[in-house]
């Protein structure tokens, strides 16, 4: 029997927007199904930014296609999604983070990510409000910031006026065999599944290797220049990867409305979503460290969040071995704003047979049953 | 009224960089509302004012002494306090 679907997508968070609106205007017919209302996951909780990552070459090349495709995009995009290009620098405090910096420098260059070397005063011309003496920094001109549940609403928007249907507060039960169950019990048949639920994705496949890592986020009032780019500590590769210890980092958002959003933290295991007063207060003063000022503003609100995490820190994109019918788009951990937009051109590429811009391989579900056999 | 306020008369602040005279004891929103300012500018754009008068809504936030982001209503006006409500 024919589906009278394409596409079914379960999860409304801004992975799931982006395939929406992605397969929509590849003339596919598309469902879009969220348990709650759009990015009410990992995407409400984030921090929008778009960010050329260099943890390993695949994950340059997943945010580098992302980061080139949010600039084309950048222009058609509403002014609610608060595009900014403030640029990040990645900040040195002593000598062996300045190597760090000189070795990411050479490697975006090498890439054609246009990068530069900031000395002590530098820095500080850059970022006043910052402490003295930085040893030195790394600015990438190119990354930018974005809001991430506009973009999210913006993305189901386009995709809803292309022909796809939206569908809120229902959850899936099921998906499988070109079939999802939703919880009233309704029965939709679509050709393929995409599952982009993010945390919840396990839920429907069975056995994938998607945890919870928790985050906290706190906004401050407005503050307009204060800081100027998103900053980020280099201590910030030390602590982000520990896949063990709890862990703080100095990361710092400038917002368009003159807000600054201060992250970030990282806790595997903590499956309460409560605030952890302790953590918000390591995460904090880490920050004081680096902008004393910001001790005497007004935070106005403080959130956690759960990043869906895989063992490789690469999202999992592409066919699940258990159901032929099924795709997965999840485990895009803290990065999956910035790499919506290219999940979505693969997943597309996948679909319809098409060659895709960058290889497909090293985000493929199966790799980790690859992995094991060879180990 | 206010019986202190007779003893202890009137005294002025800065609001905007203009004087304002106020009887001592007035909290900073009085202040602005006799300067007729608005203490803030939302950030799309519009005028705003006290509301609640008790420190909850955050209509009210002023820069004192330059400090952003001070609630108007809750703080008592001093000698020669500047007051800003257009930053």
């Amino acid at each position: 029997m024919k589906s009278s679907l394409d596409v079914l997508i379960a999860g409304a968070g801004i992975v799931g927007a982006a395939c929406a609106l992605e397969l929509a205007r590849a003339k596919m017919r598309v469902a879009i199904v969220d348990r709650s209302f759009p990015a009410s996951g990992a995407t409400g909780a984030s921090m929008g930014h778009i960010v050329a990552m260099d943890d390993s070459e695949a994950q340059f090349a997943l945010t580098r296609y992302s980061q080139v495709l949010w600039h084309e995009l950048r222009d058609a995009l509403p002014s609610t999604i608060e595009f900014d290009r403030c640029g990040t620098i990645w900040l040195a405090c002593d000598d062996e983070e300045l190597a760090e910096a000189r070795r990411k420098h050479a490697y975006y260059r090498e890439r054609g990510v246009a990068a530069e070397i900031l000395d002590s005063a530098a820095v500080h011309d850059a970022e006043p409000n910052l402490k003295t003496p930085m040893a030195g920094g790394l600015l990438v001109e190119g990354d930018a910031v974005v809001y991430p549940p506009a973009a999210t609403a913006y993305f189901l928007e386009r995709a809803a006026a292309l022909g796809a249907t939206v569908i809120l507060d229902r959850s899936v039960r099921k998906l499988g065999g070109s079939q999802a169950l939703l919880d009233d019990g309704t029965v939709i048949s679509a050709d393929k599944l995409i599952n982009a639920a993010g945390c919840c994705a396990p839920e429907l496949a069975e056995g994938i290797q998607v945890k919870p890592r928790k985050g906290h986020l706190v906004i401050t009032d407005r503050y307009p220049g204060m800081i100027r780019h998103q900053l980020v500590e280099l201590g910030y590769l030390k602590s982000a990867h520990s896949v063990t210890a709890d862990s703080v980092a100095f990361n710092l958002q400038p917002r368009k409305t003159g807000q600054i959003l201060i992250g970030s933290s990282r806790q595997y295991g903590a499956m309460d979503e409560r605030v952890d007063t302790e953590m918000v207060s390591r995460m904090l003063h880490r920050a004081f460290e680096f902008v004393p000022k910001l001790e005497s503003l007004s935070a106005i609100r403080v959130w956690t969040g759960f990043r869906p995490a895989t063992p490789d820190s690469l999202p999992l994109i592409g066919p699940w071995e258990k159901d032929p019918s099924v795709l997965l788009a999840t485990g895009h951990e803290g990065l999956g704003i910035t790499t919506s937009l290219a999940t979505a051109k693969l997943i597309r590429a996948h679909i319809d047979g098409s060659e895709p811009a960058i290889p497909l391989a090293p985000y493929l579900p199966s790799r980790h049953i690859l992995a094991e056999i060879h180990a | 009224m206010r019986s202190d306020a007779a003893t202890t008369g009137v005294i002025t602040v800065r609001v905007n960089q203009r004087p304002v005279r106020i009887v001592n004891g007035a909290s900073v929103a009085v202040a602005v509302l006799a300067a007729q300012s608005a203490c803030r500018i939302s950030v799309t754009g519009e005028n705003r004012a006290p509301l609640c008068g008790m420190g909850t809504c955050f209509e009210c936030r002023v820069t004192i002494d330059g400090k952003a982001h001070q609630r108007g209503c809750q703080i008592t006006c001093i000698e020669g306090m500047e007051i800003r409500c257009d930053e």
